[in-house]
């Protein structure tokens, strides 16, 4: 089977957006949008999130740093100057992120396997710490960012507006990532993954690629920060740094498989989706739960994810059409 | 045009612990080098810091490509790989999930050498015919010697002009280490390659070597021609238990 170009794989993806777009104004309520909006979060932090972890094997626990300073570039901005268009916002907000984790990555790259993920997650902390006693965005009291009443591009309501524009966000990075899976990149990434030493023998500019990887996966996790302070009106620092961003973002990847774009976006559908379902059913305190015992069954009966369990299904399918023949 | 490496009064190590002691050591245009010394005497590291992987602490690391001299201090590996020197590196570190032809075209990865691809590819199966045979097998699959093979068409696909191979017989049986000696003398014939080789087998390192050094401790501590190294006492002591 030929792969899809890029060059049809783009607008195939937006156009799939599109029509996912429209065809979510038949929703019977707003909560759906709300529900769907987080789901859409997800997405973005487990694509991005895949770009180091999966392709490139560093794990990242500080999803949620990145996630929350795309947040907190939105409310510095909106203290600045609170009629800011939402686009400057999320350029501001990957820029940010993305600086940030080009930063982290020039500190932390010589650091391999478990150490660089510790490294992450102490950046978290610091990110923490730094927010909290930062006065100018609310500090540990919080701040309330107000959504404009007339939303822009005749969207009516905000919410529509903000859920039109996760998923072009969502879209974007999923094309983005499909970008660097199939270029040369992606190759050089799955060599650093594989065996760094091997790689760069084989002349991958390992620094380099690494630098990159760190700094696209930053930006898109701001990306998905930006918009959230006009989500939830209110941004304190305790839940824009929750742990649950991290952990939701490592298990979805490893839930979907981890090995290509498909990967996150399943994992982050399907268990997004039940933690939503679950947040009305049963209560919200069960999330964190639901991902734990997923995590351990995947681990051990599927541990390549969804997109394993597929390739192991093609395997032997064309198996047995070439013993049929 | 000429290719050779010089290395300096080379002082390197990890963190603490120096490894090099003032290593000089020279590869001439056209010659096969060993470099003999059992575990833990600093073999690898004079490898790794030709290569740029380990950072020495001083000394003058130079290479000459083609008859221009180039510093390789301060170099990130890539640079030094595009330059053309490539590393089979010890334990031959294949990408053991991907087939023997994936591992080549990964040897390819820099621009120069991914233009000459299917010009090296074809002489990479030309010299060595079993993996040819076995291009779609994955490579952590094959039999040691095998993935040894693999492992030095993996660093002919970078186009390199000096070649620095790291213990090649290690974990082979005793036939596979004797045919791949043979297969790396007849790679440099055939590809006119500079070598530079570490080794712990002294009888076999010294069937294709010219010239050879003794590196005890980090220090050279013998360095003669192949003819010289038989009769050394040191190599004797060192090797033959005499």
């Amino acid at each position: 089977m030929q792969k899809m170009s890029n060059k049809v794989f783009i607008p195939v993806v937006y156009g799939v957006a599109l029509a996912f777009g429209l065809l979510s104004m038949l929703a019977p309520n707003d909560y759906f949008y709300s529900a769907a909006y987080t789901v859409l979060l997800f997405v973005i932090l487990s694509s991005a999130w895949n770009i180091l972890g999966g392709y490139t094997g560093y794990v990242n626990f500080g999803t949620a740093a990145f996630f929350a300073m795309g947040a907190y570039t939105t409310v510095a901005i909106f203290k600045f100057a609170p009629g800011t268009p939402l686009i400057v916002m999320i350029i501001a907000g990957m820029l940010v992120a993305g600086l940030t984790g080009l930063g982290m990555g020039a500190l932390t790259l010589r650091l391999r396997g478990v150490f660089f993920s510790i490294a992450t997650l102490a950046l978290s902390v610091v990110m923490f710490t730094f927010v909290v006693n930062w006065d100018y965005v609310g500090g540990a009291r919080g701040a309330y960012v107000i959504a404009p009443r007339v939303a822009p591009l005749g969207f009516g309501r905000y919410i529509y507006f903000l859920y039109a524009v996760m998923i072009f966000l969502s879209a974007t990075a999923m094309i983005v990532a499909r970008i660097i899976e199939t270029s040369t990149i992606g190759r050089g990434l799955e060599a650093i993954r594989d065996d760094e030493l091997a790689a760069e023998c084989c002349g991958v500019p390992t620094l380099r690629l690494k630098l990159l990887s760190t700094t696209i996966s930053g930006a898109l996790m701001g990306m998905a920060g930006t918009t959230y302070p006009y989500f939830v009106s209110y941004v304190e620092p305790a839940s824009t740094f929750n742990l649950s961003y991290a952990v939701n973002s490592i298990a979805m990847p490893l839930i979907g498989g981890m090995t290509t774009w498909v990967g996150p976006l399943i994992g982050a559908v399907l268990l997004g989706t039940v933690q939503q379902v679950v947040q009305v059913t049963i209560s919200s305190a069960w999330n964190l739960l639901i991902v734990g015992v997923l995590l351990v069954l995947f681990v051990t009966l599927a541990p390549e994810g969804i997109m394993g369990l597929w390739y192991d299904f093609r395997k032997k399918q064309r198996a047995k059409k070439g013993a049929a023949q | 045009m000429a290719n050779s490496i010089k290395v300096t009064d080379l002082c390197a190590g990890y963190g603490a612990v120096q490894v090099l002691n003032s290593v000089s050591l020279e590869v001439r245009d056209g010659e096969t080098v060993t470099m003999l010394g059992t575990n833990g005497n600093g073999k690898s590291t004079l490898i790794k810091s030709i290569m740029g992987i380990v950072k020495p602490i001083s000394g003058k690391v130079e290479a000459e490509i083609d008859g221009v001299t180039h510093n390789l201090i301060g170099m990130e590996p890539e640079q030094i790989v595009r330059l053309g020197i490539a590393l089979v590196p010890e334990g031959r570190r294949l990408f053991p999930k991907l087939t023997v032809e994936e591992n080549l075209l990964l040897g390819a990865y820099r621009g120069e050498a991914r233009a000459r691809i299917a010009e090296n590819l074809d002489f990479c199966y030309q010299a060595f015919s079993r993996l040819a045979e076995r291009r779609n097998q994955l490579a952590g699959s094959m039999s040691g010697g095998e993935q040894q093979m693999v492992a030095l068409a993996r660093a002919v696909m970078t186009s390199p002009k000096i070649l620095l191979i790291d213990e090649p017989s290690v974990g082979l049986a005793p036939i596979l280490v004797s045919r791949t000696i043979e297969k790396i003398g007849e790679l440099k014939d055939k590809f006119k390659l500079t070598v530079l080789m570490a080794e712990q087998n002294f009888h076999q390192a010294v069937k294709i070597a010219d010239r050879g050094y003794v590196i005890v401790h980090g220090h050279i501590e013998f360095e003669g021609r192949r003819d010289e190294m038989a009769n050394n006492d040191m190599i004797k002591k060192l090797y033959l238990g005499i």
